[in-house]
């Protein structure tokens, strides 16, 4: 998150003569989302594509806030929720009342109910940024949740509002009964909503809440109040977080407080930071993870919520550019041709940081499955979390691996350093 | 009624002061360093289930003074490896690694200690009704909280205003640099500060497991709640958080002991308007409601006077 | 690097789904294993595990093998219709899921809309402990079945038994604000209205889902309020914290509870020292008296180590085991034909029967109150020393309420 990545990224984004490659990558993306059912084509797969889908819109609409914006949120599933409650109303008012109009519509109501909420509240929330802003946003969202479970007629208790996709009116002789038409609408929705996020990073709205997010003092010297910007980015984000709402609803046929909780809100956050808050592509690369991790992960351990917890720490201290920046960090060797010289330290750095993560693993499930006593199974080698060879296993693989881990990171640095300056040489990196 | 009145008085004022244990800590911590520690309530979780194992190993009054001893030097290892090492990044790195910390704390508890309530009990020699009003018996154990809670808070307000450490914690507040060129430690000030913070939630922890309920969600259960009493109070204001605690203790007894509902104050809507949003709003009783008053409270100084009850800074 | 692995990890488990053989019967169970619930949620794998390791000693189901598939829903609606799609593609036909009423309502919908929209592939949905009655009233779906007696079942045995308890003067009514506690709530009202008219009603509470620390307003309402019976459906954290109190504040009243026995429960009525001052109502409980339900409960305990929470679940595998037995086939559609109208002797002694029309299984309930045990009472709870011990069973034909479920059958 520092301004030199953030610098390099405004001067990389739309270089003279790079339209082709700036199209391509977008037409890639929707070619790939395209060919993606084809090749997986089980239910799981299709569902979980579209779970994927919902999260990189929704992450993508976080990102206005805490990328763009500097605003740190903690109730950002609050939109994400009553767009989907809006989308669950919607529908079913197009069933009862005969209205000519079909289910790909709908999420555009959820973006209303989301933003509608936004702008009645938002006003008051962004008068201050920072701490202040987060603190409102976690109250605002207990608020909301705990109101639904009380407005029983709008929110239907904590059972939720239920609906029906297939009732609505056809379109294209799409009934959307199955899981690849679902994730075809998805699709299209997280294509159209990408795009237009990433148009309104182009606008000199988007410019100006940048400035707004790394210094609000010099955006009031030159005109523009940062409280009227910060509340037109928390507008926008409402808006296309009720589409994912909207999304949601869709694919689950049900809207319940669930939406609204601080478990949706922390998990945007993790999405959208461990992904990286720099670049565009960020939060999409967050999503993915995180998502994934929360449908795979949960099969294999029960303590899940804390490898996220432990992974999100880790990025936090050691790379606050998240996955994104990781990455990123990357381009300028590669054009300078030097990146050569940094990959026998990475792969000298693999064996000890796999010790060490196989280490943390280890540890956690001795301790975690201690009074179960299901065994282990890490990598097809089973262990027992009772045996005292396990438990020397984990200190070995925790304390040799941290030891020679940081050796070997040490060397990375220097390789990095090495390779940086004749990057910098050779004018890549500034 | 005057029961009602008398023993939700009793009731109210004792949350508030638990409250404010746990938000001085927050305060003097978020005052100095500029952070919010969103694993503020992990820590008070944490000397809840110290305060447990150490109470099985070695008694009561023991833990009563190791676990928040213990609890402290977690919080003084987070801030010198953790924190002190994100402060580069800037504030809202500071606040993601504390939510990332919460949410490890509460997964390593409940791997540790289980996810269902533990049993532990109140000391035999405080397990006794202290006396007995309308026929209602009022456990020694309540008056005990309330004597510890009143006492800490007299000691720190005495610490800071009173003491040379306090001076220097003062004055590291505001011009950190000053205090630097005289000679004083800046970065150990902090990390002896962020202990002493979490310890004092460590010790709410203590006392306030016996009492209320000893389980892996009770922090998520207090923390939202215990930043709507700092905001409402006046970030970084010691007096507004004292303030704001006892209100919000106050209000949300209080809350939970009246009936009324706009139905029972206005008479029945007309039944034919059928069930709607308003039907809702208009039969739900305050009872009801209580557990969201505070955050209604917040939304509404928000509105009123964004600084809060006592706050001197805008930001 | 990072991004083969990563590629690996994205595409491994897709390719992992093939569909396998169709020589075992697999039961989804889906509830939660991590998060708030999971100590509940592991208890009932257990169970079902051992159930179904029983049932293949016994060369399973038509000689078919029973597996369970464990499946970790966080209590979340989203989430369990995730985990009932994952599934449905590991080739499991038959889904069990008992905590939270939002999650079976949730999945009650999905299963119907999924055994319409793929005709051939159908889905049996089987509730073992969600207990709201709309599940087999006005959301009623032929694809669920309940073996767990609904909260109104629960509300009449109980007025049955309060019927009939002369001492019973002034009730209060302290239940959690959703839906099982409001239904809880107006049973009370309208059947010991209609069953005994000279109890006084002297309170009617609802109160946060567990949001709540301290009870104790609360029980100095109740205190002032002058009642001698508390009814309340609170469960978990809700009813231990309520519990303790009361003992706190030295409130003597009885309780009539339907979750005081839940996981934890036993621990804190034993710490607050009411000594068969709290009742429970069940479909079953470990010191029933019935011979072979105590032998089945003194094996359980020593396999599994945890007391035997869900006698329903015996019935329930039991049950499909009988109609899949009567449908020879392990087609869902048949064997939900077999179920309907199926008449089974219960684990605890007597007849039950699952009624056709709503799918609603009917079976003998017990009350029961906790505290120190007889002679011939051989089980505690929770190594508290304390136990259950019979106070009333009401029979069948006294535990039935009507429907107003309109069937769409297939």
């Amino acid at each position: 998150m520092t301004t030199a990545t953030r610098s390099t990224s405004k001067a990389t984004a739309t270089p003279a003569g790079g339209g082709v490659r700036f199209y391509g990558v977008w037409l890639l993306g929707i070619a790939v989302l395209i060919v993606l059912p084809l090749i997986f084509s089980s239910g799981g797969s299709l569902t979980s594509f579209s779970l994927i889908g919902i999260a990189i819109v929704f992450a993508l609409s976080y990102n206005i806030l805490l990328g763009q914006t500097g605003l740190l949120s903690f109730g950002h599933a609050v939109h994400y929720g009553l767009g989907g409650f809006a989308a669950c109303h919607m529908m079913n008012a197009v069933v009862s009342h005969g209205w000519p109009i079909p289910l790909p519509f709908i999420p555009l109501f959820g973006g209303i109910g989301g933003l509608v909420f936004a702008m009645i509240i938002g006003w008051v929330m962004t008068k201050r940024a920072g701490t202040v802003f987060a603190m409102i946003s976690l109250g605002i969202g207990e608020l909301v949740a705990s109101s639904s479970l009380i407005l029983r007629s709008m929110f239907g208790g904590e059972a939720g509002i239920t609906t029906d996709r297939t009732a609505l009116p056809k379109m294209l002789g799409w009934s959307f009964g199955p899981q690849l038409q679902v994730y075809y609408l998805i699709a299209f929705w997280l294509v159209l909503s990408a795009i237009a996020m990433y148009a309104l990073t182009r606008t000199p709205l988007g410019r100006i809440s940048n400035a707004v997010r790394d210094n609000p003092e010099r955006v009031q010297f030159i005109g523009y109040d940062p409280h009227v910007v910060r509340y037109l980015a928390f507008c926008f984000a409402g808006f296309f977080a009720g589409v994912a709402g909207g999304l949601a609803a869709i694919n689950f046929e049900i809207a319940n407080s669930a939406y609204l909780g601080a478990i949706q809100s922390g998990l945007v956050l993790f999405s959208t930071f461990i992904g990286g808050t720099a670049y565009f592509f960020g939060p999409m690369l967050g999503a993915i993870l995180v998502t994934y991790l929360q449908l795979g992960l949960t099969n294999v351990t029960s303590v899940w919520q804390l490898y996220f917890g432990i992974i999100f720490i880790g990025i936090v201290m050691f790379s606050p550019g998240g996955i994104a920046g990781l990455l990123m960090m990357h381009r300028p060797l590669v054009r300078a041709g030097t990146l050569w010289t940094v990959i026998p330290s990475y792969l000298v750095a693999i064996v000890p940081t796999v010790a060490l993560a196989c280490g943390v693993i280890l540890t956690i499930e001795t301790v975690a499955r201690y009074s179960g006593g299901d065994p282990i199974n890490l990598f097809g080698i089973s262990f027992n979390a009772k045996s005292p060879v396990t438990w020397i296993a984990a200190a070995v693989l925790l304390v040799g691996g941290a030891f020679v881990a940081r050796l070997a990171w040490r060397r990375i640095a220097d390789a990095w350093d090495r390779a940086a300056t004749v990057a910098r040489d050779r004018g890549y990196l500034a | 009624m005057l029961e009602l009145i008398v023993i939700s008085t009793l009731n109210g004022v004792l949350f508030g002061m638990l409250l404010f244990l746990l938000s001085s800590g927050l305060t003097v911590i978020f005052s100095m360093m500029g952070v919010l520690n969103f694993a503020h309530a992990s820590f008070y979780m944490l000397g809840a289930f110290f305060g447990f194992q150490l109470t099985k190993w070695i008694g009561f009054w023991p833990a009563l003074v190791l676990a928040p001893l213990l609890v402290g030097a977690i919080g003084m290892a987070v801030e010198r490896y953790g924190l002190r090492n994100t402060h580069k990044h800037g504030h809202v790195a500071e606040l993601l690694l504390t939510f990332g910390l919460a949410f490890a704390i509460e997964e390593i508890v409940s791997m540790i200690w289980g996810r269902s309530p533990l049993d532990y009990r109140v000391p035999a020699l405080l397990d006794f009704p202290a006396f007995t009003i309308f026929s209602t018996n009022y456990p020694a154990y309540k008056i005990f909280m309330l004597a510890v809670s009143i006492v800490i808070f007299v000691a720190l307000l005495i610490v800071l205003k009173r003491t040379r450490v306090g001076l220097i914690v003062q004055a590291a507040l505001t011009h950190p640099h000053m205090v630097g060129h005289l000679g004083h430690n800046v970065g150990r000030v902090f990390m002896v500060v962020f202990g002493v913070g979490s310890a004092l939630a460590g010790l709410a922890g203590v006392i306030a497991g016996p009492a209320l309920v000893t389980q892996s969600d009770m922090a998520a259960a207090l923390g939202p709640i215990l930043f709507v009493v700092i905001v409402f109070g006046g970030l970084g204001s010691l007096p507004g958080a004292f303030i704001a605690s006892l209100v919000i203790g106050l209000v949300q007894t209080f809350a939970v002991a009246l009936n009324g509902s706009l139905a029972s104050a206005f008479g029945p809507l007309d039944p034919s308007t059928g069930p709607s949003v308003l039907t809702d709003i208009w039969n739900v009783t305050i009872a009801q409601v209580a557990p969201i008053v505070p955050y209604m409270l917040l939304v509404l100084i928000l509105i009123v006077r964004p600084m809060g009850l006592m706050g001197t800074r805008e930001s | 690097m990072r991004k083969l692995t990563l590629a690996i990890a994205v595409i491994a488990p897709m390719l992992g789904h093939a569909a396998s053989a169709e020589d075992t019967v697999k039961i989804g169970y889906i509830d939660p294993l991590s998060g708030g619930g999971a100590s509940v949620g592991e208890g009932g794998l257990k169970t079902f595990q051992y159930l179904a390791d029983e049932l293949n000693a016994k060369g399973g189901i038509l000689g078919h093998k029973v597996e369970i598939v464990p499946l970790d829903n966080k209590t979340n609606p989203q989430e369990s219709l995730v985990q009932a799609q994952k599934a449905i593609d590991a080739g499991v036909h038959y889904i069990t899921q008992g905590n939270g009423s939002s999650v079976g309502a949730a999945l009650s919908d999905f299963v119907t809309k999924n055994n319409t929209r793929n005709p051939g592939k159908e889905v049996l949905y089987f509730n073992y402990a969600a207990v709201d009655p709309s599940l087999t009233n006005e959301k009623c779906s032929y694809w669920h079945f309940r073996w767990d007696a609904s909260s109104d079942i629960k509300m009449e045995a109980l007025t049955n038994y309060m019927k009939d308890t002369a001492s019973i003067k002034k009730v209060y009514l302290i239940n959690q604000d959703y839906s099982f506690g409001q239904s809880v709530r107006t049973d009370a009202r309208k059947m010991l209205g209609a069953k005994r008219p000279d109890i006084q009603i002297v309170g009617d509470e609802l109160h946060p889902l567990l949001k709540i620390t301290d009870f104790s307003p609360y029980i100095a309402k109740i205190k002032a309020s002058g009642a001698d019976s508390v009814v309340t459906g609170n469960w978990g954290q809700d009813i231990a914290l309520l519990l303790k109190a009361a003992a706190d504040a030295g409130l003597k009243v009885n309780w009539y509870t339907y979750y005081a026995g839940g996981a934890g429960g036993p621990t804190a009525i034993k710490q607050t020292g009411l000594d068969h001052q709290v009742f429970q109502i069940t479909e079953g409980f470990a010191n029933s008296g019935n011979q072979a339900a105590m032998d089945y409960e003194k094996a359980f305990r020593a396999k599994v180590n945890l007391s035997l929470w869900y006698p329903r679940a015996v019935n329930e595998m039991r049950m499909f085991k009988a109609a899949a037995e009567k449908a020879k086939s392990i087609d869902p559609v048949k064997v939900a034909a077999a179920l309907e109208d199926l008449k089974f002797e219960v684990l605890d002694g007597g007849q039950g029967l699952m009624r056709k029309d709503d799918h609603q299984f009917f079976q003998p309930i017990y009350i029961s109150s906790f505290g120190k045990l007889a002679a011939n009472e051989p089980f505690d709870e929770e190594s508290t020393g304390w136990g259950w011990h019979l106070v009333s069973k009401i029979d069948t034909p006294q535990a039935m309420v009507p429907t107003t479920c309109k069937m769409v059958r297939p």
